[in-house]
């Protein structure tokens, strides 16, 4: 049995850590971060786990010990944030290139300049490419949870494949919530042990982790990533739904909240999700047809779920926090506008790019987003296809 | 390119699962120098076969033996280190090599 416990998103992701007990973490402090590795720190200090704590000089080193611990066949976690993600770059490409499953909390932080210690999704959606999978989280429950299934979805034979979880800085990272931490025992019985087929330090079967890939092979070795990034698919759900037999709390790409029937709907990621469904409830006390869809998986991105969750909606607003500069509009709504394009569903898609910088998102804004979608249905058209909601003109 | 493998029958994420293949890769084409043995004047302290970083000075019996050229980059360290006195081996631009 589990029990009911008052955590930050900091502790959940700490806690969560120590009861998976890896082999080896790395980090190095950064703001919002920081005090997630001081819980793990502590752990270690206190010897409730046996972990190698590698204190390193900066994130690339973090995420390079990462790499090499990894490859000698240790279960690895780290954790970072922002311009610390920024830092690991090089590094982060080659953990999921060379295919270790690695996890790692990213706490979301806007990336410098000007510099900002506060949320939004720009570090993690510079991730993007970078062959990792990137699970969202909406408060410091979805933090643990998402970690601790992020173990097994990495390991996965079929995947191998580096996990990072997100957890938007201060917002989830430094606010207390009431949340459920399961029994030891279960998360190690859940996890189970990781037993790579090649490691460095396997003396009898000496094996190469990252040689000179050239003309000749380098698109094949991508050509598997793309292949494990399909299979994370099928591992994803199996995972959630084993999770869900432990705590009851099941997990699949993406939440359908109050979308039964509705005709407006809005698309969010992490924190704001939480928000949006507070003005939804409100909405729907009055009658009217409003609905969230959570996406919870950003990579791989569920293409088929969102099509299904979108059948019967007439107008959405996807919620970038993040921007890319100079793009028809931001990462998640290009994504969703690119899988609807030659779908047979036909709904209008508006992109509101919001929160940057930690900019507080208010529940009238929300709220005023659903009426401007009320008018794209009863115009028939849409006036602004990118807006910037919360930004002062 | 064919005869190369397709993106199913390799081993994932670039590993090599054959322990010492480097042997099978033959770099010897990269060289625009070419080492130049003079077997007459070396008095087989070995130096180049310590430094070689591709391991491509033959020694038999202790003895230096030549140069495997299949492999040799032709990075000169071999002559940097032959011992100033006796200067044995030589680099020479590729195809203006003097009996070899």
């Amino acid at each position: 049995m589990g029990k009911i416990v008052a955590l930050t998103g900091n502790d959940a992701a700490g806690t969560a850590m120590v009861q998976i007990k890896p082999d080896v973490v790395a980090a190095f402090p950064i703001t919002p971060q920081t005090e997630l590795m001081h819980k793990f720190a502590d752990a270690v200090a206190d010897g409730e786990v046996d972990t190698e704590f590698v204190l390193v000089e900066s994130e690339h080193s973090a995420m390079s010990a990462a790499v090499g611990a990894a490859a000698a066949g240790a279960r690895v976690m780290t954790a970072t944030s922002a311009n610390g993600f920024a830092l690991m770059w090089e590094i982060v490409y080659i953990a999921a290139s060379n295919r270790l499953p690695i996890v790692m909390t990213l706490v979301n932080r806007a990336l410098s300049a000007p510099i900002n210690i506060h949320c939004d999704h720009s570090d993690s959606m510079g991730g993007r490419d970078a062959g990792w999978i990137q699970i969202h989280s909406e408060n410091s429950q979805e933090v643990y949870d998402n970690l601790i299934q992020g173990v097994k979805i990495a390991e996965n034979k079929d995947v191998l494949l580096p996990v990072m979880v997100t957890s938007d800085g201060f917002i989830l990272s430094h606010t207390l919530e009431r949340m459920e931490i399961l029994d030891e025992e279960d998360v190690h019985r859940f996890v189970g042990e990781y037993k790579p087929a090649h490691t460095l330090l396997d003396v009898d079967h000496p094996v190469t982790f990252g040689p000179l890939d050239l003309p000749d092979y380098y698109f094949e070795h991508k050509r598997q990533q793309v292949l494990a990034m399909e299979e994370a698919r099928r591992v994803i759900l199996e995972v959630g739904k084993e999770f869900e037999k432990l705590s009851g709390r099941g997990y699949g790409f993406l939440e359908e909240y109050q979308m039964e029937g509705a005709e407006r709907a809005i698309v969010a990621l992490g924190s704001t999700a939480g928000t949006v469904k507070q003005v939804v409830d409100a909405l729907r006390e009055r009658g009217e047809r409003v609905g969230l869809i959570k996406l919870r998986v950003f990579r791989p991105f569920p293409k088929e779920e969102l099509l299904e969750a979108l059948r019967e909606v007439k107008v959405v607003a996807i919620f970038d926090r993040s921007h890319s500069f100079g793009s028809f509009g931001g990462p998640l709504f290009t994504e969703v506008r690119s899988v609807l394009y030659g779908s047979d569903i036909s709904v209008e898609v508006l992109n509101y790019i919001y929160g940057l910088g930690g900019r507080n998102i208010s529940l009238e804004e929300i709220e005023g987003v659903f009426s401007d979608l009320q008018g794209v249905i009863e115009r028939g058209g849409v006036k602004e296809r990118i807006n910037y909601l919360g930004v002062r003109e | 390119m064919s005869g190369l493998k397709g993106w199913r029958e390799i081993p994932i994420g670039g590993l090599i699962l054959d322990a010492g293949n480097a042997e099978q890769y033959k770099t010897g084409s990269w060289r625009t120098y070419r080492p130049v043995w003079d077997e007459g004047k070396c008095i087989h302290c070995l130096f180049c076969w310590i430094y070689c970083p591709d391991s491509a000075i033959i020694v038999e019996e202790g003895k230096m033996k030549g140069i495997d050229l299949e492999h040799c980059k032709g990075c000169g360290i071999c002559a940097e280190e032959c011992p100033p006195k006796e200067k044995a081996i030589e680099m020479v631009l590729e195809g203006e090599g003097k009996g070899v």
